[in-house]
């Protein structure tokens, strides 16, 4: 009796071990990557300290490096993509589990999650034949009419640039947004949109008042979470956004993002300095996007127990 | 509109009162709701038989009957909250004043707005405090009424419940006791003045000094407000109510006075029923 426990518990121990072993590896993966970069980084650290933040020169034959441009475009591109995509997927979430008959829901949803199995540089590419014309043509001389005293829509119209950008990511992060939220609206409790239909509420005025303020926290890490996305993704928007190291108003213009330019400068970067400046860039990428999944995770969190007890 | 509804209720609840004192003996000149050959499906399940049944103005109609009889589909048919549920279908007629509420120019929000309803469990909304709870009604159909917070303590004493929560008001609804945040939901639902209160086993998460409460707060209500209630306690029901209907397996079995239905019922299931041999 003794050997059969012993037997089974030196199972359990492997079994125990090896799971560990893998969870770790998680753990260990993502720290040496931040060492990894932490040390690529430190040329250029040492070379540009504070001005690499603050710096718009971007010349790595004169060895001058600014990243400010990058960060700019990496920022307005990923908010110009939140601009479009939250207001879409929000819609898209409140129709599917609110509105909608249950026999369009799943058809629906799993069109809306199939965007996301879409490689990026079809998106990429689909932004340069279709979406680049149709902005230059069409929707740039539209806005530059209609919005045109505004600095956002001025200048010549280009197709490839910061809007081509946003659009391009606001359709990408669209599923993300969308699914998430919904799953947040579906642990919303029946009993409270029952009980704000009964007070003789319709069902927008239920929507406003009860639903979307209790899953508020859960749809703002739903938002981050596509915001996540939007600040590292690289292929799609490197094809379009017009890569040139500029910082412009004008939403027409070509800009530059942080991801971007490792993709398109580590190939033929050279020297330490260089290439240190690059790593600097996907550090400083790193944390942001570390930083704002956490925060998504803990308000996700937050809404999925139920604040039963005293709050407030 | 609020206000002149509250009008009409008043002096037809006064009228009522003058003319029956205590308890009506026997069923007032025109039912307030009336329920005729209501038949309700959940997909292709029929839960409601063909229900003919009045409810009395200003009286406490009690529903009673063992589990899955349709009694809380019944009351959820009263005020159209049954079709919320995805699948779920009604036919026939329930008459509100003579009003079919589901004649295809009605509008559901507005029956809520004069039916109201109590759930089985509390639920107070957790993003808003005491006093908004109690508001939520008003703000929820985009009135604002300029004394807030008279109105406030008017529907908080209504439900006896203004001198344990006076101090706390701007504290979160789900911060109170179980019975409190139930006086809490009839006291939002009473913020809208109702014509009708439905009430759909409003006891059953409640310990007995807070069941005890909420009888209590029935049998004060029955004096403006006609009632419904659910209930699968059947001492509960000889209690509170004026008139009770025993349902079995989707059909009225059996509808008379409270008093009729205990001591000398027509059917032998009622009897069966209430004598505790089955259910």
């Amino acid at each position: 009796m003794a050997l059969l426990g012993a037997e089974v518990n030196a199972g359990d121990v492997l079994f125990r071990g090896v799971a560990a072993l893998f969870a770790i590896t998680i753990v260990l993966v993502l720290g040496a990557m931040a060492i990894q970069m932490w040390v690529a980084a430190r040329p250029s650290i040492a070379h540009s300290g504070w001005r690499f933040i603050v710096g718009r020169d971007w010349d790595p034959v004169r060895d001058s490096f600014g990243a400010l441009p990058f960060i700019y475009g990496t920022l307005v591109s990923s908010l110009l993509a939140l601009g479009i995509a939250v207001p879409i997927s929000l819609g898209v979430a409140v129709f599917l589990t609110e509105l909608a008959p249950p026999w369009l829901r799943s058809p629906v949803s799993f069109l809306v999650e199939l965007l996301a199995a879409v490689p990026s540089v079809i998106y990429g590419l689909w932004g340069i034949f279709a979406l680049a014309p149709f902005l230059r043509n069409h929707l740039e001389p539209f806005l530059g009419k209609t919005l045109g005293f505004l600095p956002l829509f001025q200048g010549p119209h280009q197709g490839f640039g910061m809007l081509a950008g946003g659009i391009i990511l606001a359709i990408m992060i669209t599923p993300t947004i969308s699914s998430v939220s919904r799953e947040v609206l579906r642990a919303v409790p029946d009993s409270l949109r029952e009980g704000a239909l009964a007070l003789g509420s319709t069902r927008w005025e239920a929507l406003r008042h009860t639903i979307l303020p209790y899953a508020r926290s859960g749809i703002v890490g739903a938002i981050i979470l596509g915001l996540g996305r939007a600040l590292g993704e690289t292929m799609a928007i490197t094809m379009v956004i017009g890569n040139r190291t500029d910082i412009s108003v004008s939403l027409f213009a070509p800009g530059y993002t942080m991801a971007s330019v490792i993709a398109n400068e580590f190939t033929e970067a050279t020297g330490d300095v260089y290439l240190g400046a690059l790593a600097e860039i996907g550090l400083l990428l790193f944390a942001v996007t570390l930083i704002l999944n956490v925060v998504a995770r803990l308000l996700v969190w937050r809404v999925g127990r139920a604040p039963e007890g005293a709050r407030g | 509109m609020i206000q002149s509804l509250a009008l009409a209720r008043t002096s037809e609840a006064t009228r009522e009162s003058a003319r029956t004192p205590a308890r009506p003996s026997a069923a007032p000149d025109r039912p307030k709701m009336r329920a005729e050959a209501l038949r309700a499906h959940f997909g292709k399940t029929e839960v409601l038989k063909g229900i003919t049944l009045p409810v009395e103005s200003t009286t406490v109609t009690a529903i009673i009957g063992p589990s899955g009889c349709g009694k809380s589909t019944f009351i959820r048919c009263l005020n159209r909250m049954h079709e919320v549920v995805s699948g779920a279908r009604v036919a026939g007629k329930v008459l509100l004043d003579l009003q079919d509420i589901y004649a295809p120019d009605v509008d559901p929000v507005r029956v809520r707005r004069r039916v109201g309803m109590v759930f089985q469990k509390p639920n107070p909304f957790p993003t808003m405090t005491i006093r908004e709870n109690v508001l939520a009604g008003l703000k929820l159909n985009g009135l604002r009424p300029k004394d807030t917070e008279e109105l406030v303590e008017r529907a908080l004493r209504q439900v006896a419940l203004w001198d344990e929560v006076k101090d706390v008001l701007s504290r979160s609804g789900t911060s109170l006791s179980g019975g409190q945040q139930q006086r809490l939901c009839i006291a939002r639902s009473l913020a809208l003045e109702p014509e009708v209160l439905l009430m759909d086993e409003p006891c059953s998460a409640l310990d007995p000094i807070a069941t005890a409460r909420v009888e209590e707060l029935i049998h004060e209500l029955r004096e403006r407000y006609t009632i419904v209630i659910v209930t699968h306690n059947m001492q509960q029901a000889a209690r509170v109510a004026d008139f009770t209907a025993f349902f079995y397996l989707g059909e009225l079995v059996e509808y008379d006075r409270t008093d009729v239905i205990f001591t000398r019922p027509s059917e032998k299931k009622t009897e069966d029923y209430i004598t505790g041999r089955f259910g």
